[in-house]
């Protein structure tokens, strides 16, 4: 009776394990569901939206300008952020808003990425605590999946002015 | 000739069984708990690679210990390096958030490190690209706690998480 109940334990710890690590590389290497929460992305993704990440463009530092990454937050390893890329390295920034009537500019260093929210009034970004390095990004969003109504691939900026025109 | 193709069909289906049972139990355990790796350069003589390019140690990284994100003032570790998103760097951890660093080479004499940040520096002062050059590092961006030199066998050992003491931080988060 113990050895029955043993093994099927020993059977269950297996398959856990064996699961676990199958979904560890999907997640990492592949790509997963996520969902993002907060304004900053506003209009494109809305709170509680759950969005399609894939982590292979990542992996082979494809991320370009426009994209939409999760990335780790700066300031606390174990939360994420969801922005879009305004500057890749080398690139010209706007650092300020662009009512302001001096306009600040200043360079995205090596390895580093300029990410700012799509909802730029009610967004802490690149803008609050600058570029972050590459070595933060997580994933790249791509397809919408909730709600159904909006079901699709998302849309460009709508802050096109953001980007760096040279 | 059904038997052998009856035999190599079975073979067929244990080998895929095997290969999606090993392959991502592997690769998971390297990513998540512990592997090696070979340092290179001469940031952290005499700790690590006293020899050179003669002999480059293997040191075991463990992931496991760091997957909190939890360092202390003193230990190895290896992170992503800032400025180059393909390559690893392994340094010395100086000072934690909160603390005030006395520089060495940065443009700021003293700086405090932010939320979330930790300072690193390489043993050998002056060889070593590290955060007086780049500033305090992302938590993020950490990879592993290098804790024994594997290789080479005379060099078998375990690193100790001591601060040099002309490094301690001029004002401690604590205080």
């Amino acid at each position: 009776m113990l050895r029955g109940v043993l093994g099927k334990t020993f059977r269950l710890v297996g398959y856990t394990i064996q699961y676990g690590c199958i979904a560890h590389c999907a997640f990492e290497y592949v790509g997963g569901v996520v969902m993002c929460s907060g304004p900053s992305m506003e209009p494109t993704i809305q709170n509680s939206d759950i969005v399609f990440a894939e982590n292979l463009t990542r992996h082979f530092y494809g991320i370009q300008r426009g994209d939409i990454v999760i990335a780790k937050s700066p300031s606390d390893p174990k939360s994420n952020i969801c922005k879009r890329v305004i500057g890749l390295e080398g690139d010209k920034i706007l650092t300020n808003s662009s009512s302001d009537f001096f306009k600040s500019h200043s360079y995205v260093p090596t390895g580093h990425v300029w990410l700012e929210g799509d909802n730029l009034q009610n967004s802490t970004d690149s803008r609050y605590y600058g570029p972050i390095p590459y070595g933060l990004i997580r994933g790249r969003i791509f397809f919408k999946i909730w709600p159904l109504s909006d079901l699709g691939f998302l849309r460009d900026s709508p802050n096109g002015h953001r980007f760096s025109d040279d | 000739m059904a038997q052998s193709q009856g035999w190599t069909r079975r073979y067929f289906r244990a080998f895929c069984k095997g290969f999606f049972v090993a392959v991502p139990v592997a690769v998971t355990f390297l990513d998540r708990v512990a592997c090696v790796a070979r340092v290179e350069g001469a940031s952290m003589q005499p700790s690590l690679n006293p020899g050179g390019s003669q002999s480059s140690d293997v040191v075991l990284l463990n992931h496991w210990k760091v997957r909190n994100f939890e360092v202390q003032r003193g230990d190895i570790v290896s992170l992503v390096s800032p400025k180059n998103p393909e390559q690893k760097i392994i340094k010395r951890v100086i000072a934690l958030e909160g603390d005030i660093v006395k520089t060495m080479g940065h443009k700021n004499r003293y700086v405090k490190v932010p939320r979330g940040h930790i300072w690193v520096e390489g043993d050998h002062h002056g060889h070593s690209f590290d955060s007086n050059s780049f500033g305090p590092v992302s938590l993020g961006l950490l990879h592993a706690h290098a804790t024994h030199i594997l290789w080479p066998p005379e060099r078998w050992q375990k690193l100790e998480s001591v601060l040099p003491p002309e490094r301690l931080p001029v004002q401690r988060e604590e205080d």
